[in-house]
């Protein structure tokens, strides 16, 4: 068992190192050196060279690679050019409203996704599995920001039911903040259901098959104790990876509905660094963004060795 | 493919009344977007400032923009762009995944470097590697393409090389092997032709994504410039009169949902008809 999780360890490092790798080639293929994009356009040549030694730029790019390497071993993700701030500082300043947004459209999603992909699957090919297949496939059709400015329209200007974006006023109280979210978190929702909505339902399917829900049936369980208790018990290991992994995409997947609400999170600050080309927090949150998919997966993949004695590899 | 085994294609497919749905609605709007010049009521670039924000009405029938253009002729000259670069990303993603999956798929030692690349590149969120990239490339059609395509290739990546591990076992690859045909004419014929289903079934899907995911990018400001009417540009530029002039947002944003609902149907029946597991169950 320990075999296996140091193996799946290793795997973590070697995916989170060629997530780090991809990340600095491909920015050192941007166009433009980045020093005189940080200085703008008064700069001297002397200031530019001057920043160019600073941040290691006159190095050769294998030297400045392996240092970016030691550097995110150490956990020092570089400065942000624009904040004046470290980039893992600024990204923590951003963590809350991307962390409530992204459970809160999680429980949503799962709270629609897994009663409707059961349904789904209990009625296989009827009118019901038919709706709610076609409902899901509507729900992963819509973009988004379109929802959320419907949304607002709708709830925040017309009925004046939420705040049309934001995070609340500086010092607001943690419900206040967490009122901000409904909005947003129901479209981020509703968009996610629907992947979980097929999962449950092709899990479900998996399980109704299986012998022992053929047993159960054969001893004259009800049929909502058998779907409940015996089916839905264990199709719900493979629902819950995915209902992790979704959460974990939302991390850094929220940006468009972060940006239509103006919420201050990881995704707006990733969007306001791209168009300000502040590259050390572009790669920086990457690798952050990365990093936590990579500890979910690991983390579930831990669980699944230790509670199913038929995870061998 | 001779007509009698089209038709029994088409019955099948389109035995579920949603997927005739679907491919109704997405040969519409593939025509409407080849014959923009001809059915447009308007030109799409045509400013008329005293028709600024007109609700929609017997001569505009979605109602005219902020510059008085008209949504429903740009909405159709918008499908050009929005469809034609899901096209480009579709072509592009599948070439690129299906030669990675059958490599990674066939040849063992190339599986682990490439199966860990595909798993890298999946740790980060499909919108959030596009952004970068056009960060990184800069803001074209073309580079959206790009980097729609890099974002989708892993997908189809591991699907070809899922189904490539189960066909290269199969006994006429191995009778394949033993009467000494070539490596190459295995995977590009032998190989390829049996696991083409899921790749197609997949092309629909990643059509689907990518104009979701590029108007997303256009809506940001890091997809195609403002100037080229698609559908995200319209929702991004008609986003700040959407108090005023709801009919800017609503209708191009209806025109997303409907080809990516339509794609998805049609996927969906493919699948249904093309999955022999699926098939059995019917």
């Amino acid at each position: 068992m320990f075999a296996a999780i140091a193996r799946r360890l290793a795997g973590m490092l070697a995916v989170m190192f060629i997530v780090a790798t991809m990340v600095f080639f491909l920015t050192r293929l941007a166009p433009g050196d980045p020093a005189s994009l940080m200085l703008g356009d008064q700069a001297t040549a002397a200031d530019i060279a001057e920043l160019r030694k600073t941040y290691g730029l006159d190095q050769p790019v294998v030297v400045q690679y392996l240092l970016w390497l030691k550097e995110i071993a150490s956990g020092n993700l570089g400065q942000s050019i624009f904040l004046q701030r470290p980039v893992l500082q600024a990204i923590g300043e951003r963590a809350e409203p991307t962390f409530f947004l992204a459970l809160f459209s999680i429980l949503i999603a799962s709270l629609i996704g897994i009663p409707c992909g059961i349904v789904s699957a209990v009625w296989r090919g009827q009118k019901a599995d038919q709706a709610v297949s076609g409902l899901a496939m509507l729900a992963a059709s819509i973009p988004s920001f379109w929802l959320g400015l419907l949304f607002i329209q709708f709830f925040a200007v017309r009925l004046g039911w939420f705040p049309v974006a934001g995070y609340g006023d500086p010092g607001a109280g943690l419900a206040q903040r967490l009122y901000h979210l409904i909005l947003p978190a129901t479209v981020l929702g509703i968009v996610n259901s629907a992947l979980i909505t097929r999962f449950t339902r092709a899990s479900m399917l998996d399980v109704l098959s299986e012998d022992y829900v053929r047993t159960a049936r054969a001893k004259g369980l009800p049929e909502n104790r058998i779907v409940l208790r015996h089916a839905l018990g264990n199709a719900l290991v493979p629902i819950i990876t995915v209902v992790g992994l979704t959460a974990a995409l939302l991390v850094g997947g929220a940006i468009i509905t972060e940006t239509v609400f103006g919420l201050p999170g990881i995704g707006n600050l990733v969007v306001s660094a791209v168009l300000r080309r502040d590259y050390p927090v572009i790669q920086g949150a990457l690798i952050v963004i990365a990093g936590i998919y990579v500890v979910i997966n690991f983390t579930i993949d831990v669980i699944y060795t230790l509670v199913d004695p038929r995870v061998k590899t | 493919m001779d007509i009698t085994a089209f038709r029994l294609f088409l019955k099948r497919l389109f035995r579920r009344k949603l997927v005739l749905f679907g491919a109704i609605v997405l040969l519409a709007v593939v025509l409407m977007a080849i014959a923009a010049p001809l059915i447009a009521p308007y030109s799409p670039t045509g400013m008329r400032v005293t028709q600024r924000l007109r609700p929609p009405s017997m001569t505009n029938w979605f109602g005219t923009d902020e510059f008085g253009r008209d949504v429903l002729s740009r909405i159709i000259y918008g499908g050009r762009a929005s469809l034609g670069i899901g096209m480009a990303v579709v072509c592009a993603s599948m070439l690129a995944g299906t030669t990675l999956g059958l490599l990674a798929g066939y040849f063992r030692a190339l599986d682990n470097i490439i199966m860990r690349i595909v798993d890298a590149m999946m740790s980060l969120p499909d919108i959030l590697l596009a952004i970068f990239l056009v960060a990184v490339l800069g803001a074209s059609a073309g580079n959206v393409v790009l980097a729609l395509a890099i974002v989708y290739t892993p997908r189809v990546t591991r699907v070809v090389r899922g189904s490539t591990l189960v066909v290269r076992e199969l006994p006429f690859v191995e009778a394949a092997r033993v009467l000494g045909v070539s490596t190459w004419r295995i995977l590009t014929v032998h190989i390829l032709l049996n696991v083409a289903s899921p790749i197609l079934v997949q092309a629909t899907f990643i059509f689907a994504y990518a104009v979701l995911a590029e108007a997303g990018l256009s809506f940001l400001g890091a997809g195609v410039p403002p100037e080229i009417p698609t559908w995200g540009t319209m929702i991004a530029s008609g986003q700040q009169y959407a108090d005023r002039a709801f009919w800017v947002v609503l209708f191009p944003g209806l025109a997303i949902v409907l080809a990516a609902l339509s794609l998805q149907l049609v996927g969906d029946g493919l699948r249904d008809m093309l999955d022999p597991k699926l098939r059995k169950a019917l």
